[in-house]
């Protein structure tokens, strides 16, 4: 009897345990965590690639590639960018209609901010983006939105890029439930496969970085927006991160979504936290 | 050959039932299929490339009158939205095994 009931307690005491240990993995498994995550991510590419200098990252390619980095290099004496930036740095200046210009909408005059972008905010409580902020200045002032791919937007986030160079991205995730959920969706965005050709983001850029797919050399996800907005040979002109996502998806054969979709905005979040402390290396070339 | 005449007059049905050139009406029921299931991918965020060009090229073949050519193309394209609906199903949960941890 008293040895029945023993294995009895036993068996209940053992199931409890084996609930208890199951239940923390699931509530762990469940927290967002973007410290941990960011530490992780770096990790997996510091690890995988122990040549790379920390900082070499957020040159994608070139950072893969010493052949494709000396040539880059050269070309960085006349970098195919440096009409987009000049022409960046008159519209930044140029007052609109009502006498205010871009400086009058960021901190700093918006000079050397590009690190702390994109951001949470915490009134509208979504991720607000660089490209984003630009265009509800421009609205806010009565001018018209650009277009969030390319041309005058690229040319704007280039000049601001530039005043940034070398500073450390420095993305914060503020203590709200809307900010974190915007990180992990962008996170969820960044894994989740999709297109006809069954591609995630990360099956390129995690996955397969230094690796060729068809000419191109594939760019580490670590540090990748720190370049933008970028002058790409294939396009012939300059792309800003709006840009980057939408060929990216329509390369994969999925409907891109329209720039500054929530989700577009999320995934640039959870890409630039992970790349906290890299240096703004904007803007770029890439072939 | 009493049997096998019976079986030869079947069997030419079969084909002939098979090979029947599609009209109008089995262009239309095709496209709604395709349309409905490419809608329900678009709502799903996870609509492909290829499910819009295919609807369009059935669209085309249709406006033309080569209802063959357009019912082909539209349940060509409802395969290509399933399987988009599909991989949007599937990467609900499946996206965490490439996370990086």
């Amino acid at each position: 009897m008293k040895a029945r009931f023993s294995l009895q307690l036993g068996s209940v005491s053992a199931a409890l345990v084996a609930f208890a240990l199951t239940s923390a993995h699931v509530v762990a498994a469940d927290k967002v965590d973007p410290v941990a995550d960011a530490k992780a991510f770096q990790n997996f590419f510091f690890q995988k690639f122990p040549d790379v200098k920390h900082e070499d990252f957020v040159n994608g390619p070139y950072s893969m590639n010493e052949d494709m980095k000396r040539q880059w290099q050269e070309k960085e004496e006349f970098p195919p960018y440096e009409f987009a930036l000049d022409a960046g740095k008159e519209m930044f200046a140029t007052p609109f209609k009502n006498g205010k210009t871009y400086a009058d909408c960021f901190p700093n005059g918006g000079i050397g901010i590009r690190q702390n972008y994109p951001y949470f905010d915490e009134r509208e409580g979504k991720v607000v983006t660089l490209e984003l902020a630009l265009n509800r200045c421009r609205e806010a002032n009565g001018e018209a939105p650009y277009s969030y791919v390319k041309d005058e937007m690229a040319s704007l986030t280039a000049y601001m890029a530039f005043t940034s160079r070398g500073k450390p991205m420095d993305i914060k995730i503020p203590d709200d439930p809307r900010a974190l959920a915007a990180f992990e969706n962008g996170k969820r965005y960044f894994y989740t496969r999709r297109g006809q050709m069954n591609f995630s983001c990360a099956g390129c850029h995690v996955q397969s970085p230094g690796e060729r797919i068809r000419a191109e050399t594939l760019a580490p996800a670590l540090g990748i927006l720190n370049a933008m907005p970028i002058y790409r040979s294939e396009w012939s002109g300059m792309g800003t991160t709006s840009r980057r996502f939408v060929t990216c998806n329509s390369q994969t054969r999925a409907v891109p979504l329209e720039p500054q979709s929530d989700e577009y905005r999320d995934v640039e979040y959870f890409l630039s936290y992970v790349a906290n402390g890299l240096p703004i290396s904007g803007p770029g070339a890439r072939p | 050959m009493k049997r096998t005449l019976p079986l030869a007059m079947l069997l030419a049905l079969g084909l002939a039932s098979a090979a029947r050139a599609a009209n109008e009406a089995d262009y239309k029921a095709a496209f709604a299929a395709a349309e409905a299931a490419a809608k329900e991918a678009a709502s799903l965020r996870h609509q492909w490339t290829t499910t819009v060009s295919t609807l369009a090229t059935a669209k085309k073949a249709a406006d033309g009158g080569d209802f063959d050519r357009a019912t082909a193309a539209a349940k060509e394209a409802e395969a290509l939205a399933k399987a988009s609906i599909f991989q949007a199903t599937s990467e609900k949960e499946a996206w965490k095994a490439m996370e990086i941890r």
